[in-house]
This record gives structure tokens, sequence and C-alpha cells, in this order.
């Protein structure tokens, strides 16, 4: 049984070299938080999806180049901020974040607007924030003009892509610009920021170390 | 929130959180909600704004003492025994996978007016001044017997048969001093008073072989404590129950717990009722289902660095014995620091306790204050550890009870499992949780 979290934890791979981290989603409900996930590490799509039941927690893998793959551990809320209930556990320690709003409810970006702020307060200030305008699919629908949220993106310092979970539109170049935007080089050393079980912790899975009696 | 539930849980402290994990695994469907904005209830851990909030009516937290998020201060003084119950929770429900957890750098016992380290390894136990040399025999002989007993196999009892002789006759049987007693009993057995020494001695067995395993386990200390304070831990079990389908509602006031024919069918927020065939809560929300079985007093100190004479470790447990400040109860200073990300670096956090035996609480940390050094900030609490009156198979009710005394989450876990049992009917058998590695490899082959 492997440990399980992990900050900015580099491995030695015989490929190269593997970064990992904590990746979480935020936005309103219903804009399509989990299908961005299911879609981008099980390339699948359902138009009538429930919350993930289970597995609000996945990893995927994206290989940079020859020598450096990315792993991100993808927390999705679980429904929690639903009723503004999520706890200040889920971004703690996040190394990167995407807000997701619904490119036909301009309320979803409000919201997202104030997620992105919640996160500059709160969270890691290295943190590395993406803005998704998800369905774009449903353009005829829209209600948010790209030109409105890419400024908005600029002014706030965020990376913005507009995706569709259903069509596959732009989610892997999501996450893999997130991927690339991470601070790699500042991350060299092992345990660069001291987050992690390998680095501060005690794993609870690992097996006792046989002591003798203590006194 | 007007809809069907299988349970409403109210209040999102350590063991209601527990429990909601446990039911919403096996597919109940549970609304979970607190009062309050935050999680964790009574076990939760506050940010400065949050403490200020609480303790000072609203207002705003001292300038110097820097950054709210910086701080998780928690309510309750409690650690986890590393070979504990709740480390099995923990692991079966994977619930690690959401924590990192440190150890405790070192537990310590006041002794005539001294502060002792309780030997963590065979090279500490030789040189400890707690013992002289032929005391030290003497309680070597004790711990060979407590290690190698055990109550199915006759031949390791030489004579003596735990489940009826008392402790008392035990530690006069190894003819040992009455200051070894007092750290047997209270800084290894963790009894709280002496009313133990009557009772059978298995029970102080159980709790020595605890306390030794969970050494053995890391070294250093027997305790560990999640980064970001024991908050985390009623956190981390709330996903857990999220993930599984649970519904979290905080800042939820709760105004009515609705029957039927005697029986609970729903929970009222103002307009609104949620439907459910259970409901499980902590005290605070079934005020009239309580009695009241004692009181602890809690004085949470914000110090300027480690306490006197602990060579200067991140976090520590302290117990002064009764005996030693002529009390009939303990009084208890868990320590944790920055190390633990529950304060800024400039800071740390001692959690002063005893159960309250006069009118007059805060005198009895007195002996416990003066041990810190200079204090910055300090904020009391005195608070009622109650417990349910009845079981709550009648009305299907389930309260669970306050926070004790004690310095770890033993008690709690037996709780959790004693309403699991009268909730479902069953014994708690935990079963392990497939790891993240293992539910993706799950999801991908179907
Ligand atoms: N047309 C279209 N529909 C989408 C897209 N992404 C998600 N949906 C649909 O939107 C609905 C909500 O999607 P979810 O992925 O469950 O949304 P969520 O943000 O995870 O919602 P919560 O878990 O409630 O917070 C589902 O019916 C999806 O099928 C998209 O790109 N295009
Ligand atoms: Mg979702």
């Amino acid at each position: 049984m492997s440990n399980s979290r992990q900050g900015a934890t580099q491995q030695p791979q015989p490929a190269g070299k593997l970064f990992q981290f904590k990746l979480v989603l935020l936005g309103e409900s219903a804009v399509g938080k989990s299908s961005l996930v299911l879609r981008f590490v099980k390339d699948q799509f359902d138009d009538f999806r429930e919350s993930t039941i289970g597995a609000a927690f996945l990893t995927q893998t994206i290989c940079l180049d020859d020598a450096t793959t990315v792993k991100f551990e993808i927390w999705d809320t679980a429904g929690q901020e639903r009723y503004k209930s999520l706890a200040p556990m889920y971004y703690r320690n996040a190394n990167c974040a995407v807000v997701v709003y619904d490119i036909t409810q301009s309320s979803s970006l409000d919201k997202a607007k104030s997620w992105v702020k919640e996160l500059q307060r709160q969270a890691d200030p290295n943190i590395v924030i993406a803005l998704a305008g998800n369905k774009s699919d449903l353009s005829a629908r829209r209600v948010v003009e790209t030109e409105e949220a890419q400024a908005y993106a600029d002014e706030a310092g965020l990376l913005f892509f507009e995706t569709s979970a259903k069509t596959a539109t732009n989610v892997n170049e999501l996450f893999t610009s997130i991927a690339k935007k991470m601070p790699l080089d500042m991350l060299a050393n092992p345990r660069p920021r001291g987050t992690g079980l390998n680095a501060r912790g005690v794993d609870l899975n690992r097996d006792s170390k046989e002591v003798g009696c203590a006194c | 929130m007007d809809e069907q539930y299988d349970v409403i849980v109210m209040g999102t402290g350590l063991t209601e959180c527990i429990l909601s994990g446990l039911l919403s695994i096996e597919g109940k469907k549970v609304l979970h909600m607190d009062r309050n904005d935050y999680y964790g209830g009574e076990s939760a851990s506050l940010n400065l704004s949050q403490l200020f909030k609480k303790f000072r009516d609203g207002e705003a937290p001292t300038a110097n003492l820097g950054k709210d998020r910086d701080y998780n201060v928690d309510l309750i003084p409690k650690f986890m025994m590393a070979n504990g119950e709740l480390v099995k929770i923990l692991t079966h429900t994977d619930v690690t996978r959401y924590l990192e957890f440190k150890l405790v750098a070192g537990s310590y016992v006041y002794r005539e007016g001294k502060i002792a380290k309780v030997p963590a390894t065979e090279m500490e136990a030789v040189r400890s001044p707690l013992m002289g040399l032929f005391e030290k025999r003497r309680a070597k002989k004790f711990f060979e017997y407590v290690q190698t007993y055990r109550q199915e196999d006759p031949t390791t009892h030489q004579g003596m048969d735990m489940a009826i002789t008392p402790m008392d006759a035990v530690y006069k049987h190894f003819a040992l001093e009455a200051g070894t007693i007092d750290f047997i009993g209270h800084a290894l057995a963790l009894h709280l008073e002496d009313s133990y020494l009557s009772r059978p001695a298995l029970e102080t067995f159980e709790r020595i072989t605890l306390y030794m395993s969970s050494m053995a386990r890391w070294g250093k200390s027997p305790y560990l404590y999640p980064l970001y304070g024991l908050g985390e831990l009623p956190q981390g079990f709330a996903r857990l129950s999220a993930i599984y389908g649970g519904t979290y509602m905080l800042d939820k006031p709760v105004d009515e717990i609705v029957y039927e024919d005697g029986k609970v069918v729903g929970v009222r927020s103002g307009s609104e009722t949620a439907k459910c065939t259970q409901v499980i809560c902590d005290p605070s929300y079934a005020p009239d289902k309580v009695h009241k079985v004692a009181r602890v007093i809690r004085a949470i100190c914000l110090l300027r660095g480690p306490i006197p004479n602990t060579d200067g470790v991140d976090s520590f447990q302290l117990i002064i014995p009764q005996n030693q400040v002529q009390r009939q109860n303990d009084i208890y200073i868990a320590g944790v620091s920055a190390s633990h990300n529950v304060c800024d670096k400039d800071h740390y956090l001692a959690i002063v306790s005893t159960v309250i035996e006069t009118e007059n609480p805060q005198q009895e940390i007195e002996p416990g204050l003066a041990l810190l050094g200079p204090i910055v900030d300090k904020f009391v609490s005195i608070v009622d550890i109650c417990e349910p009156v009845h079981n709550g198979t009648k009305d299907q009710v389930f309260v669970s009870k306050s926070y004790d005394a004690t310095s770890h989450f033993e008690t709690v876990c037996d709780d959790v499992k004693d309403l699991y049992k009268r909730i479902t009917g069953n014994d708690l058998v935990l079963k392990q949780r497939l790891t993240q590695e293992e539910e993706q490899k799950e999801m991908a082959g179907q």
C-alpha cells in the first residue's frame, strides 16, 4: 500500500522526472466539474450523469516531454460546495485549481470569480489557477462572451480556456497548459515545499516497526 | 432540504462525521447539518477570527498574532494513540489519503516539582531520573509480567487472575513505590484519577499495553497529530461521507426534531423540514436528552515558544498526576506548534485542562499554567461533559457523548462503535476500503 497524499513531490523515474500535484475543481453545481474530470481521466462523457459516488479522487498523468511527467491528483468537490459547505481541507495544499463556469449561465461566472478570490485569500500563494468556460458546445445558448471572461482572466492572472466536456474540445489543452505552467524549475529538488507525507509526516498504512519495550 | 433521508446527522464533530461516513458507505442516504459555518463542532480547529468570535464576542483578533490562515486552534486537547482505534478507522476507510500526520515529539510527566520525560527507549529508561536503580529492576519485572500476560493463557498468570485481582494488589505484589504507581497509572495507563486501583487490573493492563505498543510503533511518543489541527479529522470523514453521496449543509440552524407516535420523522430548519427515520446528533442539538456527568475546564494558551524544561520540543503531552498537586483529577497539558500548521512561526499553543472539582476552576489549572512560561493570550472555557439519558432505540434519536477529559480518542471510538450498534443493530466491522489506485483500476475495468 502506498502513501496517498503528496504535495509537489518529485520522484526519480526511469523515463525522467515525475512531478505530482494536487489539483482541485471548483465552481457552481452543474457547470460540469465532474464531467471535465471524467473526460480528462477516462475520455468519457455522460449526458445524464450524477455525482460520482465513491471515487471523487482521481489521478491522471501527462507527459510534457520525454524527460518530464506530471501527475495530477484530482479532487472533485463531491457536492460539498452545493450548500456552501466545502471544507477548508479541500483546497489546503492545492498546487493548482480549475475554476469552472458554464457559458450558458452568467451567474456561474460570478460564482467562479468568488472562488478565485477565495483561493487567492486562503490557498497556497503559488497556486496556479485556470478558468474554464465549460459547455462551449452549447454556443446557441451562450450568455457569457469569450472576450469578457478572457479580460477577467487576464486581469486576475488566470489561465483561460473555453471547454466542452461533451465534445472534448480544449479539455486536454486545459490540463496540459496547467502542467506547463507549474513552476517545475523551482521544484528541481526533492520535496521543495516541505509538503507531503514523505517530507514531514508518518504513513499510518506503513507497518509498525518492531521496537522493544520502552521501560 | 425538503427531502426524505435515511439518517439526518446534526453537528459535524468527529463522532458524527465518522458515523456519517460509515453509513454513507453502506448506502444510507445521509443529510449532515451543522449550525456553525465551520466543520468540527466541539472538535473543530478554529482560525483566529473564529476563535475570537467564539471567545471574545466577535472582537477582532489582536494584530500582532499574525495571519488568520496560519492558525488552526483546537478546542479540545486530544492526540491520537498510534496504535489506537482511531488509526484503525482512518486506515480502513482510507481517510488517511486526505490527511498528514506527525508524531508528537515527547511525553512528559510532572513529578516532585520537576518535569520528567516519559522514557521512549530502553536507553532513556535506564537514564531516567524517574526511578532509582532498585525500583527500576522491580518495575522491569512488572512490565515483563504485563507484556507476557494473556487472559486466555493461564500459564502466563503466575497464579494471579487479572480479571479479578485489583490493580493495587498487583502493585503491592511487585512492591512498587508510590511515585512509580503514580507514573504507571497516570502517565502510561492514562487514568485521570485513582478509582482504578480498586478495579480489576485487566483494564489497566490493556491501557499500559496500548500505550507501549503505540510508543513502539514510531518511537518518541505514543501520539500522532494531524497537520492543520484536529479539525482535519472530522473534515476528512465528512469528505468520505460526501463522496459516498452524503449531503452537507453548514451554517444551518436547527429548530426542531419532529416526532410522530414517539418516533423521529424529521428535522425542521425554519420553514423547511427534512424527513428521516433516524437522527444522530451531538448533545448540543438535543439538550433535553442528555445529562451532565462532569465539568471540564480548558485553557487554550498562546505562547511565545516551547514551554520550559521540555527540551524545546515542537509538541508534547505533559501530565500532572493528581497526587502531585493534591487533587482528585490529573491536569493535562497538550502542546503543538507551527510545525503542525496550527499557528504562526512566532507562537506556540498549549491547552491546559482538567476535570473541575471546586467552585473555582480557574484556580485548579494554576499548577499547569505555571509551567508554561509567559502566556501571550488565554481563552478559557468551562464545558459540561454530557451523556445521553436514553440509548435512542425507542425514538431513533441517537445522541453522542461530549468529548471527555481523556488525552486521546479511544473513548470517542468506543462511543462511535456503541452508537453504530444501536443505530444499525450490527457490530461495526471495518472493511478495508479500496485505496486510490485500486479504486481507479476498478473504475477502469468497468
Ligand atoms: N452540453 C454539455 N453538457 C455538459 C458539459 N459538461 C457537463 N455537462 C452536463 O452538465 C450536467 C452537470 O455536469 P456535472 O459534471 O455533473 O457538473 P458538476 O459541476 O460536477 O456538478 P456538481 O457535482 O453538482 O457540483 C450533466 O448533465 C452533464 O452531462 C458540456 O461540456 N456540454
Ligand atoms: Mg460533480
